[in-house]
């Protein structure tokens, strides 16, 4: 399944192909303005903006509507970044779904869980993927950003990066793109409990793109997210190298270490279990993050790549 | 927010959950007046936010006043993996049949709440083999799923009847209170087959706590995990001497790890978070400048959305108004970072090129 993959680029016979429209909620207020400048910088196609009460008005030369609907009526956009207060996150999200939007790329940090639960089983009535919440967001770099990253550290190349992490997404896509690996993509699925698309899904939806020639998984500590990949890479017979880095290895059990899903029960959530799956998978885990390039070269040589 | 197991007795007393005769106190004055109402004999029990309390000796029968007056300070003293007793529990013994356990939680594999159920109980449901496991979506749970839990756990008459009114109820709770776990374990069964929770565990979920004021009494925050919740940063306090300043959840935890691969100990993990302003930034030096086992800083930031100078300008703030003396080992690079190497040249902030040669330099230099 490459859906997500239609939805960013599209098809070549597409009028829009590789200028997806893409519509911004909550546009106008510090966050949102922000990254808005950001992303129309990297030449994502920003069509328009929602924020309730200026409809009509422009930002950065974008027009602004008064409600999703609306915004998508006029640009034909399948695509939404939310920057709402977590308190209306689950409106903004229902009225983007029911406007026809298919991916939801959900910023916002503090989201109840119960709002996630109810929008997820939105989200699988209507077709549409939402990652996130809590998320940096996802981008095909040198093509479409959508999301809060800064643009240095990536570059275009043939290397998947999944995280739960943002900054340290930077940080390793950083380091791949220094050693020359760039990315086909990377995406963040964000700190929380519960994601609108876990690890293991990103990596259905990633696996079958052509000219993909490796992962990298960005996990840390909290739930089984890392573990239940690793056993869908074996399942699945995932040939090409695949390389992972865990975060919160020495921090200390039951405490929250920022992210809201960074909690470790007993073993439950525990960086050794993790790293344990990933070993039977035969995935190495990079010790730092430095070493992940490193590894990944180890392994694409060991491939024949 | 976990509660304390006097706390969620509260909920399933609230909720119509049965439980033992009790009353928690904090000191031993309020302690004897509890004893005289509930009468000896009863159990005294530890209220910590951890587990294990009864092999660390948290957990005591008591059958008279001179047993009391040994017993309550004893078990008030305790600290049991580095969590200090928060207040006493004195609840009266009950005449046990058997043991149960029953939790309904938040699966984040699966995306949706689960019972577990088990005749087994008492003990870590995690060494239990034989568990009853049952997705139940949003957490609702129909009668006839909860029929079907008893039957497996092979109640009969009056204690099926009773699990299934009780596991209802724990949905309600569930629902109501937006917990990410509801725990009973044990669940016992009593001398006339009737059930009864005789311990609970209950976690909510902290990001709807601006839609639950009445759980609010029930928060237990450090000043300093105040201030910090305030100003929009993440602070975890550690026990070693290095403070570990970064931006982002992961970065933190990943500096935290190689600072410890290198012999270091850090102090605390803080995230100076998305939203970090140089006010922000500073408020969370000066929480620092207050943890006297603090000897160093170690700084590891990745400019993006936060720009390096962001954290830059809180230093040399900090420098000139005098908060800090430490020595401080800077790594800092992506958004701004030549900027803000400029501006911290004069300071005692000693910049690195990587993260591992600040994290030598600062396991070095604290050691001497």
């Amino acid at each position: 399944m490459t859906y997500i993959f239609d939805l960013l680029r599209g098809k070549p016979e597409d009028s829009d192909y590789k200028k997806k429209p893409v519509i911004v909620q909550g546009m106008t207020g510090k966050f949102g303005s922000v990254h808005t400048k950001s992303m129309i910088e990297y030449g994502t196609n920003i069509a328009a903006g929602v924020v309730p009460g200026k409809g009509g008005q422009k930002f950065e030369g974008v027009p602004i509507f008064e409600t999703v609907k609306e915004a998508v009526d006029s640009t034909g956009a399948k695509i939404s970044i939310l920057f709402v207060p977590a308190k209306f996150f689950l409106d903004a999200t229902k009225e983007a779904l029911d406007a026809g939007i298919k991916l939801l790329v959900a910023i916002p940090e503090h989201v109840p869980i119960r709002d996630t639960l109810q929008l997820l089983e939105l989200t699988k009535k209507n077709n549409a993927i939402m990652i996130g919440p809590n998320t940096p967001g996802v981008m095909i770099p040198e093509l479409i950003k959508i999301g809060i990253m800064p643009a240095s550290p990536f570059k275009a190349g043939n290397i998947a990066v999944l995280s739960k992490s943002g900054t340290l997404l930077y940080e390793i896509s950083d380091a791949l793109s220094e050693g020359g690996f760039g990315q086909a993509i990377t995406l963040g699925i964000g700190g929380d409990p519960i994601n609108g698309t876990r690890l293991i899904d990103a990596f259905d939806m990633i696996k079958d793109i052509p000219d993909l020639a490796g992962m990298v998984i960005v996990g840390e500590i909290g739930g089984d997210a890392e573990e239940v990949l690793a056993q869908r890479i074996i399942d699945s017979n995932f040939k090409k190298p695949v390389v992972a880095y865990i975060a919160g290895r020495t921090a200390p059990k039951e405490k929250r270490m920022g992210h809201a899903g960074a909690i470790v029960y007993g073993n439950y959530g525990s960086a050794e279990s993790k790293v344990l799956m990933f070993n039977k998978a035969n995935i190495p885990v990079a010790k730092r993050p430095i070493e992940v390039p490193i590894l990944l070269a180890g392994k694409l040589e060991q491939s024949g790549d | 927010m976990r509660l304390l197991e006097y706390q969620a007795k509260e909920l399933f007393k609230e909720f119509g959950i049965r439980i033992p005769p009790s009353l928690a106190s904090k000191d031993i004055e309020q302690g004897r007046k509890d004893a005289k109402e509930l009468g000896f004999p009863f159990v005294i029990k530890i209220q910590v936010p951890v587990g294990g309390r009864g092999k660390a000796g948290g957990i005591q029968e008591c059958h008279n006043e001179d047993e009391f007056e040994l017993k309550y300070p004893q078990v008030l003293g305790l600290t049991i993996k580095g969590e200090k007793a928060r207040a006493i529990l004195l609840e009266k013994m009950a005449e046990i049949k058997k043991e149960l356990y029953l939790s309904l939680f938040l699966n984040r594999g699966k995306r949706c709440y689960t019972i577990i159920a088990s005749a087994d109980g008492g003990v870590e449901i995690e060494s239990v083999k034989s568990q009853i496991i049952r997705e139940v979506g949003l957490g609702k749970v129909e009668e006839d799923v909860a029929r079907d839990v008893a039957k497996e756990m092979n109640l009969e008459g009056k204690s099926a009847d009773d699990l299934v009114e009780i596991l209802q109820k724990l949905s309600k709770l569930t629902i109501e209170k937006e917990t990410e776990l509801v725990e009973i374990n044990p669940l016992v069964v009593l001398d006339d087959d009737s059930l009864m929770a005789l311990d609970g565990k209950v976690i909510t979920d902290d990001n709807s706590n601006f839609r639950h004021e009445e759980l609010q009494k029930y928060q237990e925050r450090s000043e300093i995990k105040k201030r910090a919740e305030k100003s929009g940063f993440s602070l975890v306090e550690l026990d070693g001497n290095i403070a570990v300043v970064g931006n982002g959840a992961g970065l933190v935890m990943s500096t935290l790890d190689m600072l410890s691969d290198n012999g270091g100990k850090p102090a605390c993990f803080l995230d100076v978070g998305g939203g970090a302003t140089p006010e922000s930034v500073y408020e969370a030096l000066t929480l620092i400048s207050k943890m006297n086992k603090v000897k160093g800083i170690l700084v590891n930031l990745y400019g993006g959305i936060v720009k390096t100078t962001t954290v830059a300008k809180a230093f040399v703030k900090a420098y000139e108004k005098n908060l800090i003396d430490l020595p401080v080992f800077a790594r800092l690079e992506g958004a701004e970072s030549e900027k803000s190497k400029a501006m911290l040249k004069d300071t005692k902030t000693k910049m690195f090129d990587t993260v591992e040669e600040a994290i030598n330099a600062a396991v070095l230099g604290i050691k001497k």
